[in-house]
């Protein structure tokens, strides 16, 4: 896939003609069934490999602040309280109130009617607010609907949107549809950035999963996110690997650097770290960065932060010892 | 540390119980053997790992009386059903033992401790498992309905998965009721010396199973053993040429399992990110001493640039060095005479006009190294296509169409393996009827399992090991 460029003007040049592919449904048809495609079992057994990677003292340090550096602390339930929500932001600035040195995590990801509530308990922080938006998590609403959703998030202070697609339209071939709905929202979203949530559990296939990365990333989406966190299979092991494919191969082409979220089930630091393994070895160093790369997750951090303890005190203090959010 | 650089994690070597010496097991006992005491190395460090008592020709004599002895004296007669209890109860053994080898392994071959760890080890027990199942079932397998063991087996074993030859060569010669005197290779005895420990523990009846330690000598000194009554080789086309003259009009029965320089196609719908992998797992998998290895690329001119652009790009995250990392992904050629044989022919292939590259890589400093190397450029003719080179060497050549492709890749003395990579399943099976090779992967490459045979045509030898084709090199039929 990539493509090593060698003339000044060739990145503009292969830009323009990503841009074609977005002109009308046959264009972009054509550019997304003429991707590569994904052996199944070949990517499995890839993120397999990568996953018996062993990561030790000086390296696990490193990984487990560079990960809590990546969180996306997240409460999205129908009970979020305003409370429940502050809570959350005191600790996504001062994750571990006994260590100083524990850094802060990326962002809060609340429901558009938190937003305010996050916007206050993190200002002067660096912590962004992140809000879903677009008829989350099943996107069956109106585009106009979506659209509103979108800007009320944004005028209540959101740095950062996470939109679902309509899998539904991807699923039937729809691409276009999907295509100019994300271009809507970016356009709604100003000069927030933008999360593009695929649902690889809806898409099933990882040749899916390579189209639908390359629309969102097609269509100006920031980040590209594996799930809502509401349908099981989120993030995996392989659909995390084909999607870091997609932007490593999107920046060989364009030159931009454009992020991976994954959300959904990702509970401990053994996982986590096998995911930067990931990044490292598959997307390079560029992603390992909050900017580049994040994991949307609530029970993470708590295991992250004991884990952080057990390495710089040699004893595991156990779940008391971290806040229940 | 602004970058994610995995610190060491490293494999205990106390883990390997290594012994200050090793000899020989001989009729149920462990002997030094007569012939020279050698030191057998680490090749990642060239410290002397342990020294070996090898055999001379009066202790080959021994194991092979030893064997005759079992097999005239119980082992050819045991029911099926027992012979499988002592399979199984090796098998279990090994996996109980699993870390010990791996470690064993490493220390003593070069290869890096994720492989030892997670093929040859867990595929050595998974053959001594799934012959024991055929232990009783012998009169189901197509040779008639009461199969005879052959009698005694000489067995030869190369260096490149030393544990793992010698489970192919033993297990299904036990299963069927043969004895064994099985001779490793002289570089890396030492997980056959304990493999003969287990046997020991497990209690086989003495001389079922021998193990001599030795150099050619020793091992022409077993084909040439009045006694023997098969020849199983698994090594280089030169020796087994040498082998299947002298065992000519002997009588002795023969399987040779020999080199390769098998063809990996990628055509231009390939899964391209899985196809990179194939060809990283085809050649660089072991440092490339795999008999079946993909040491010749053939890529569909379409895709070419991006093929290899893609496959430089990956070759940068491998990491060579200590075997025992667990992180490691390239250990150590194993001996200084293969490093010799692999640079000489990396030179050739350099002096042919072909374009060499390597990822940026330190070797160390003492050991024998060879970083992962890719030649492009190259044509038919050049040797680096033609010649089995044995090491982390990959040629890569174009195709046009599919006939070319097959011509290619068939262009060769030797008929081991293929690879084809494609999304196409009428293709894949277009292409395995017109490949001239023994084992053909779709979509995959240097995938192992005991149910499935292995073994080439022409230079790369005949018959064939593991699944039930497997038995048929150690059972006589009866009409």
């Amino acid at each position: 896939m990539s493509v090593l460029l060698s003339q000044p003007d060739a990145a503009s040049l292969v830009a323009s003609a990503l841009a074609e592919a977005g002109r009308d449904d046959a264009s972009l048809r054509r550019f997304l069934h003429g991707l590569p495609g994904v052996d199944q079992v070949g990517a499995e057994a890839r993120a397999a490999a990568l996953a018996t990677r062993s990561i030790k003292t000086s390296a696990k340090a490193w990984a487990i602040d560079m990960a809590i550096r990546m969180v996306d602390l997240t409460t999205l339930e129908g009970s979020d309280t305003p409370g429940k929500v502050r809570s959350l932001c005191g600790k996504a600035v001062r994750p571990d109130p006994s260590d100083p040195s524990a850094p802060a995590v990326a962002a809060v990801c609340v429901y558009p009617d938190m937003v305010p509530f996050a916007v206050q308990a993190l200002r002067g922080s660096q912590v962004q607010v992140a809000s879903v938006a677009t008829a989350f998590p099943s996107g069956r609403a109106a585009l106009a609907t979506k659209l509103v959703d979108v800007s009320d998030a944004v005028a209540a202070g959101a740095a950062e949107i996470d939109m679902v697609i309509d899998r539904g339209a991807f699923l039937a071939g729809h691409y276009l549809r999907v295509f100019e709905e994300i271009v809507a929202v970016k356009q709604a979203c100003g000069n927030a950035h933008l999360k593009v949530i695929l649902e690889t559990g809806e898409l099933v296939t990882l040749d899916a999963v390579r189209r639908a990365s390359w629309l969102a990333l097609l269509a100006g989406g920031d980040f590209i996110k594996t799930s809502t966190g509401k349908v099981s299979p989120a993030a995996t092991p392989p659909v995390a690997l084909v999607m870091l494919q997609a932007v490593r191969d999107f920046e060989a082409r364009t030159g931009q650097v454009r992020g991976v979220k994954l959300a959904g089930g990702i509970r401990t630091t053994k996982e986590a770290i096998r995911y930067l393994v990931m990044v490292n070895e598959v997307a390079g160093q560029r992603w390992l960065d909050p900017r580049a790369f994040r994991f949307g997750a609530s029970s993470l951090l708590n295991d992250l932060l004991q884990q952080r303890h057990k390495l710089s005190s040699g004893a595991y203090d156990g779940p008391d010892y971290v806040s229940i959010d | 540390m602004t970058a994610f650089e995995y610190a060491p994690a490293p494999e205990s070597r106390a883990i390997a119980r290594l012994k200050p010496s090793y000899g020989i097991f001989v009729d149920g006992e462990f002997r030094d053997g007569r012939g020279e005491a050698v030191k057998t190395i680490n090749p990642a460090t060239e410290e002397p790992l342990a020294e070996i008592a090898e055999a001379n020709e009066a202790d080959v004599a021994d194991a092979v009386a030893a064997a005759r002895r079992a097999y005239d004296g119980s082992w050819s007669r045991l029911p099926g059903a027992e012979r499988a209890k002592y399979l199984f109860r090796i098998a279990r053994a090994i996996q109980e033992r699993g870390r010990e080898l791996a470690v064993l392994e490493s220390l003593d071959n070069g290869k890096p401790i994720k492989e030892s760890r997670d093929v040859d080890i867990p595929n050595a027990a998974a053959h001594f498992f799934y012959y024991a199942g055929w232990a009783d079932k012998l009169g189901h397998a197509g040779f008639g309905p009461n199969p005879r063991p052959v009698g005694v087996a000489g067995q030869i074993i190369p260096w490149n998965f030393p544990l793992l030859m010698a489970a192919w060569k033993i297990a299904p010669a036990l299963a069927t009721g043969n004895t064994v005197v099985l001779k490793p290779a002289e570089t890396t005895p030492l997980t056959a010396l304990t493999l003969a420990e287990i046997i020991a523990e497990c209690d086989l009846p003495p001389g079922v199973v021998n193990v001599l330690a030795g150099g050619p000598a020793v091992g022409r000194a077993l084909v040439e053993e009045p006694g023997v009554d098969k020849i199983a080789f698994t090594g280089s086309t030169s020796v087994g040429k040498q082998l299947q003259r002298s065992v000519a009009v002997s009588g002795k029965r023969l399987s040779l399992e020999l080199g390769g320089k098998a063809a990996n196609i990628v055509f231009d719908d390939a899964a391209i990110d899985q196809a990179v992998e194939g060809i990283v797992t085809g050649i660089f998998f072991n440092q490339g001493h795999v008999c079946c290895a993909g040491s010749r690329l053939l890529v569909q001119e379409s895709v070419h640039d991006e093929v290899v652009a893609a496959l430089q790009e990956r070759l940068q995250t491998l990491r060579l060095g200590d075997p025992l990392d667990k992180n490691t992904d390239i250990g150590a050629i194993n001996s200084a005479v293969q490093l010799a044989r692999v640079r000489e022919l990396a030179d050739v292939g350099e002096a042919e006009g072909a374009t060499r590259w390597s990822p940026t890589c330190t070797l160390p400093d003492r050991g024998f190294w060879f970083p992962p190397t890719v030649f492009t450029g190259a044509s038919q003719a050049s040797r680096i296509a033609q010649e089995e080179i044995f090491g982390p060497v990959l040629t890569v050549l174009t195709f046009r169409t599919p006939q070319e492709a097959v011509d290619k890749a068939n262009n060769t003395p030797y008929g081991l393996s293929a690879g084809i990579w494609t999304e196409k399943g009428s293709r894949i099976l277009w292409m395995a009827n017109r490949l001239r090779a023994g084992v053909i992967w779709a979509n995959t490459f240097n995938r192992f399992d005991p149910t499935s045979p292995f073994g080439g045509y022409t230079e790369s030898g005949f018959g064939r090991e593991g699944g039930r084709h497997g038995l048929a090199a150690y059972l006589e039929s009866e009409a």
